[in-house]
């Protein structure tokens, strides 16, 4: 890659989300407006070697963009209201007038993420729109070939354009579905990273920091969402702990086995400081609010044991309440063996197992191994730790569980 | 990747400062510092006061020797700094490139040290300590 093509990549990092906003305002077309960003991203390439890099990136990238938008609609004899009020624009000189309205940056977002799209197509087009990643960047973070990622997002734009989805911010009473929409699209980008699902490495911190980056954006643009708070509160509690989630091998290390000395303090502080902004809204705690004060705990205590285990244990009720999973109740029996011991977890882990809950996942299989090694069932643990290691998808994770197993005395 | 912006500045640019509006100082940087935190890199910032306010510490001699400032010499002091989490050193460049600076000032760009950055020295004595140093550390935080 040459020093332009990098220079410019990070020209569109910092000012592509800005320059799409901007454009769509205008077009009333994502997609359009996207087309139109990547023709000036081509021309910069062309013109900035000999030019240099303009003082005000964004502003010229916009201004490129919108003469490409009034050529295109001229030679189309589509002169609407919308080209007359960009041809009058572009007279009066945008150079310092460019950003777009904070409103922009939001109708921006809640297209990404519009609903009428797939949750792979919301992924890509967020990355591409609103993170300013290239294609190829967002390619190597979800492990495919560039074509893939190119295609998802000229059909992302295209199932925008068939289902006329307005450059718009949602109506009121749809307003907390979209919200949750988008904060779900940056929290599984998040959890791809933090736990890959698949594939060689345990985690794919690249991704997850991407996440996070898109969650404080986020947090700016809807300072008033105690969830939009919550999450990025929870994605920085997590992050804290990226250091130590793996051993100099590339090996998981769990929670328990952590060395906490390498857990990223400031970043416990942004996690911590972020809670504190959700609960000054007053509006009560949601999932993601919920799964940031649990890390909270985790965070805050310096051992295993001096872990305030029955908060967790209440933390993990409450989120049962508000967003009842397999998950959590199984994430809620492990904090129980902590606080009052294995038996009473196990009992809660094989209603999961009898409900059918989980079924194909190591999860359960894996808790409930731990759980009978410590009660001194060892045969049994043995033989679930086994199956768990089956039914990983991850190798490393593989490994984990097969050692356990082969450790186990008795 | 983490990038440290260090703010130097020379006598020009202390004499330019004294002549500037500080309210339209503190709009800029604020203005600044916003952008950086609307697009979620800055993680880390602060500025520093005046020269004469501080001092410093000589090593060379026998024992350290402590000069009061504005230390008469200095051709850069420096004044402060931000520290940001990009993508790529381009991108850090490209920040560096926005901050509201005048004549006499620059801005060194350094890559903030991570654990790769020592993985050869893993088992290294004092690594070793350094982390029973920051784990004490870590206690004394959880109880504050």
């Amino acid at each position: 890659m040459t020093d332009i093509r990098r220079t410019v990549d990070a020209v569109w990092r910092i000012d592509g989300a800005r320059v799409v906003a901007t454009l769509a305002r205008y077009t009333g077309d994502l997609g359009e407006a996207e087309d139109l960003a990547q023709e000036a991203v081509a021309e910069a390439l062309e013109s900035w070697p000999s030019s240099g890099v303009p003082a005000n990136p964004g502003a010229w990238l916009t201004a490129v963009a919108k003469r490409r938008a009034i050529d295109g609609w001229r030679r189309r004899e589509k002169l609407t209201e919308r080209y007359r009020l960009l041809a009058n624009e572009q007279e009066d000189g945008i150079a310092d007038e460019w950003q777009p309205i904070a409103d922009d940056m939001l109708r921006l977002v809640f297209t990404a993420c519009h609903p009428v799209l797939a949750r792979e197509a919301q992924l890509a087009l967020t990355l591409r729109v609103v993170g300013g990643l290239t294609t190829e960047e967002i390619a190597r973070l979800f492990l495919v070939p560039v074509a893939t990622i190119q295609q998802r997002i000229v059909r992302a734009k295209k199932t925008l354009r068939a289902a006329s989805v307005p450059f718009e911010l949602p109506d009121p009473q749809e307003w907390p579905a979209r919200v949750g929409t988008v904060l779900g699209v940056v929290y599984l980008m998040f959890t791809e990273g933090y736990a890959a699902t698949s594939g060689e490495r345990w985690m794919r911190p690249e991704l997850a920091e991407e996440a996070l980056r898109l969650a404080r954006v986020l947090a700016r643009l809807l300072p008033r969402e105690p969830e939009a708070q919550g999450l990025v509160a929870l994605l920085e509690l997590q992050a804290s702990r990226f250091a130590a989630r793996t051993d100099r091998a590339g090996n998981p290390v769990l929670l328990t086995d952590q060395d906490r000395s390498r857990w990223d303090r400031a970043q416990i502080a942004r996690g911590r400081a972020a809670l504190e902004r959700c609960d000054a809204l007053g509006r009560g705690r949601g999932a993601y609010a919920l799964q940031a004060a649990i890390a909270e705990c985790h965070a805050v205590a310096p051992s295993v044991e001096a872990t305030d285990w029955e908060r967790i244990v209440l933390l993990y009720e409450a989120l049962g309440r508000i967003a009842p999973s397999p998950v959590v109740e199984l994430n809620r029996a492990v904090a129980v063996a902590m606080a009052t011991g294995p038996a009473t977890a196990l009992a809660i882990v094989d209603k999961l197992g009898s409900e059918g809950a989980l079924r194909g996942s190591y999860l359960l299989p894996s808790v409930r191994g731990e759980l009978l090694a410590r009660l001194g069932r060892t045969d049994e643990a043995r033989s679930e730790l086994t199956t768990a290691a089956g039914l990983a998808a991850n190798d490393r994770e593989r490994a984990v569980l097969l050692a356990k197993a082969a450790n186990l005395v008795g | 990747m983490k990038y440290m912006l260090i703010m130097r500045g020379n006598d020009d640019a202390v004499a330019a400062y004294q002549e500037l509006d500080f309210e339209a100082v503190i709009n800029a940087m604020g203005a600044y510092n916003e952008s950086m935190i609307d697009a979620g890199v800055l993680v880390a910032g602060e500025g520093l006061t005046d020269a004469k306010d501080g001092f410093v510490v000589e090593f060379g001699g026998e024992t350290p020797v402590v000069t009061d400032g504005p230390y008469g010499e200095t051709h850069e002091l420096f004044n402060g700094f931000w520290m940001i989490e990009v993508s790529s050193r381009e991108e850090a460049a490209e920040w560096a490139r926005r901050a509201p600076l005048g004549v006499g000032s620059k801005l060194e760009v350094r890559r903030v040290t991570d654990e790769s950055d020592f993985a050869d020295y893993a088992d290294n004595e004092y690594i070793q300590k350094e982390k029973g140093w920051r784990e004490e550390e870590a206690k004394r935080a959880a109880k504050a």
